[in-house]
């Protein structure tokens, strides 16, 4: 089983943003993979690993496309656990959903993987475009928002659960497909390979940490930077973004001193009861 | 003078209401295109829903095929870019509901169309408002390509009324369906008596505070006097005090009601991120530091168990005075 991932990384969502002038500052920003891209490394990870532990079978490659201190983020996740990673030279600024996924559509023909997993959105864009692309490109069927995963024993199909606006729905896929996870997919029992787990797993109720081993290990481990010319990829974007604006400020609450003065605020006052 | 397709979501009967902000955003943006707003309606013995959705579009194409029950972004994607070929539509429009997410941005690959997800306003022919950074921004957007394709937000488009007159409905001939291999299993849905998440006028929200699942009948006890839908913080999900899909945020449902409660929940960002356009928030929390109260018009400083009860009380009062 090979496992594509494609990451991004994103400002740190923690901290507070700054728009000045049209444009998000970003200069004293820290920078981090993105938390929905980490989830699905962890799930690629557990999906070419047993549970309860013992060898792994598979191979799971990161990829991003980013300036070249991505390799920081890359690192990372080969800490975790992440055999190979790619780098492909970016610049944010230059990149929309579709263009990233036509880089990420040549890499898949070059890497041939079983499976492509990946964040069901980046935190600083909020897209949730490039997986459902990247498959209708690839005329691959796509898995998204999933909250588990399990593959067959054989490796030719997996049964996913999507948390949609109705419920849970479940579906079952034949790969190789494009999967786009949700923060549930990091769960305890959420993510099983039949093939080398049995009906029952168990893991942590987190994605990992990089270990100082993982982290003496990722240094022996190839992270190639190659350019989106190289893949073959032309064109420009699709999408132009103009400009950031704050949101409208909301006006400043109060702090009320009883339930009584509370209710009778929303009565008489915000009249919505 | 070019149209503007909408994708209609339906039950077997009905147009779901979730796709009437669709409608709207659809009208807005064929005010630029110059062409009419024509529906697509997708799925399996849908002619009665199909119906009733050409009271809101200037036609229906309605694609009724038993092989296109399941909203399979496979299927559902490829005959939505058809619709838009065959019509020479240059905008395409959803809500940005599941289905809507899923099925889109398959759609605008299909079509070399640029997207913009998520929309919050329609600026133009191909320009847009949208919100970024788990809504800490307001972003706009221009899509450079002929066609453009786009998610509306539930929340900030009205639901779309009745046209003056109804629309035709045109059966389309739905030729071999190839699933690639994907298969829908089942739907658990959520059975609720209380009004959608993404549509209540009121929504209550408890976090991590809440405890355990039994307290929630407090909530559920104040939602129901208010006719609102009950919701929770990734949290009090994650503790499996209520189910997943009451969630609230980044994951979960954007809601905007009249009206929010945030009880003895934190508000963190990936929450606020769901609710921070509701009109009039309150919440309450025993730490008066919680960053909820950062977004709160109504804040008091004090545990749910000292303040449900009494609210729920004085609530009765004020509406038995009504």
């Amino acid at each position: 089983m090979k496992i594509l991932v494609p990451c991004k990384r994103v400002p740190n969502p923690e901290l507070k943003l700054k728009i000045a002038g049209g444009a998000v500052e970003l200069t004293d920003t820290t920078w981090q993979v993105n938390p929905f891209d980490e989830y699905a490394v962890e799930t690629a990870l557990r999906l070419t690993e047993k549970s309860k532990g013992g060898e792994r079978s598979g191979e799971v490659v990161v990829v991003s496309i980013g300036p070249k201190d991505t390799s920081t983020q890359l690192k990372q996740l080969l800490a975790m656990g992440a055999d190979r990673a790619i780098l492909i030279a970016g610049d944010d600024a230059a990149l929309d959903a579709d263009l990233v996924a036509r880089t990420l559509k040549a890499v898949v023909e070059n890497e041939k993987p079983d499976l492509v997993v990946m964040g069901k959105q980046a935190v600083d864009g909020d897209d949730n475009q490039v997986g459902q692309i990247l498959a209708g490109y690839l005329g691959w069927p796509q898995a998204t928002f999933l909250s588990t995963i399990a593959l067959a024993a054989d490796g030719k199909s997996a049964t996913v659960s999507r948390e949609v606006d109705t419920g849970v729905e479940e579906r079952r896929v034949r790969l190789p497909a494009v999967a786009t996870v949700d923060l549930r997919i990091i769960g305890k029992k959420a993510v099983r390979n039949e093939a080398l787990s049995g009906p029952e797993v168990e893991w942590e109720d987190t994605q990992r940490l990089a270990s100082l081993k993982g982290i003496m290990a990722a240094k022996k481990k190839e992270l190639k930077e190659i350019t989106a010319e190289s893949l073959g990829v032309a064109g420009g974007i699709l999408v132009k973004t103009l400009r950031h604006e704050n949101p409208p400020s909301r006006k400043a609450g109060i702090k009320v001193a009883s339930v009584e003065e509370l209710v009778s605020k929303l009565h008489t006052e915000a009249k919505v009861i | 003078m070019s149209a503007t397709i909408v994708l209609l979501e339906t039950t077997s009967t009905n147009l779901r209401s979730s796709s009437l902000p669709a409608v709207s955003a659809a009208r807005a943006l064929a005010g630029h295109h110059g062409g009419p707003v024509i529906g697509v309606a997708i799925g399996a013995g849908i002619a009665a829903a199909a119906a009733d959705a050409s009271r809101f579009v200037d036609k229906v194409l309605c694609f009724d095929s038993p092989a296109l029950s399941a909203a399979l972004a496979e299927t559902w994607a490829p005959l939505l870019a058809a619709a838009v070929k065959e019509t020479a539509a240059t905008a395409l429009v959803a809500s940005a509901t599941s289905t809507g997410k899923d099925v889109l941005p398959r759609a605008a690959a299909l079509l070399g169309a640029g997207m913009a997800s998520d929309v919050v306003a329609v600026l133009g022919a191909k320009s847009f408002r949208r919100p970024t950074y788990a809504g800490n921004a307001l972003t706009e957007v221009e899509v450079t390509t002929t066609i453009v394709v786009c998610t509306a937000r539930q929340t900030e488009f009205a639901p779309a009324a009745p046209a003056a007159s109804a629309g035709a409905v045109e059966n389309k001939a739905v030729g071999t369906v190839d699933t690639l291999g994907s298969e829908f299993v089942s739907l658990h849905a959520t059975k609720s008596a209380r009004p959608d998440l993404a549509e209540a006028k009121v929504v209550v929200s408890g976090g991590r505070g809440m405890k355990e699942a039994a307290n929630f009948k407090v909530l559920e006890e104040l939602t129901d006097l208010l006719g609102g839908a009950l919701g929770a913080s990734r949290a009090a999900c994650d503790a499996g005090m209520v189910p997943n899909d009451l969630q609230v945020g980044q994951t979960g449902k954007v809601v905007a009601p009249e009206l929010y409660f945030a009880v003895a929940l934190s508000g963190a960002i990936q929450h606020l991120a769901g609710m921070k356009s509701s009109k009039v928030i309150v919440a309450i929390n025993k730490d008066a530091e919680a960053p909820i109260f950062q977004v709160a018009d109504y804040g008091l400083v004090a545990t749910w168990e000292s303040t449900l009860p009494s609210l729920i009380a004085e609530i009765k009062k004020v509406k038995a005075a009504q």
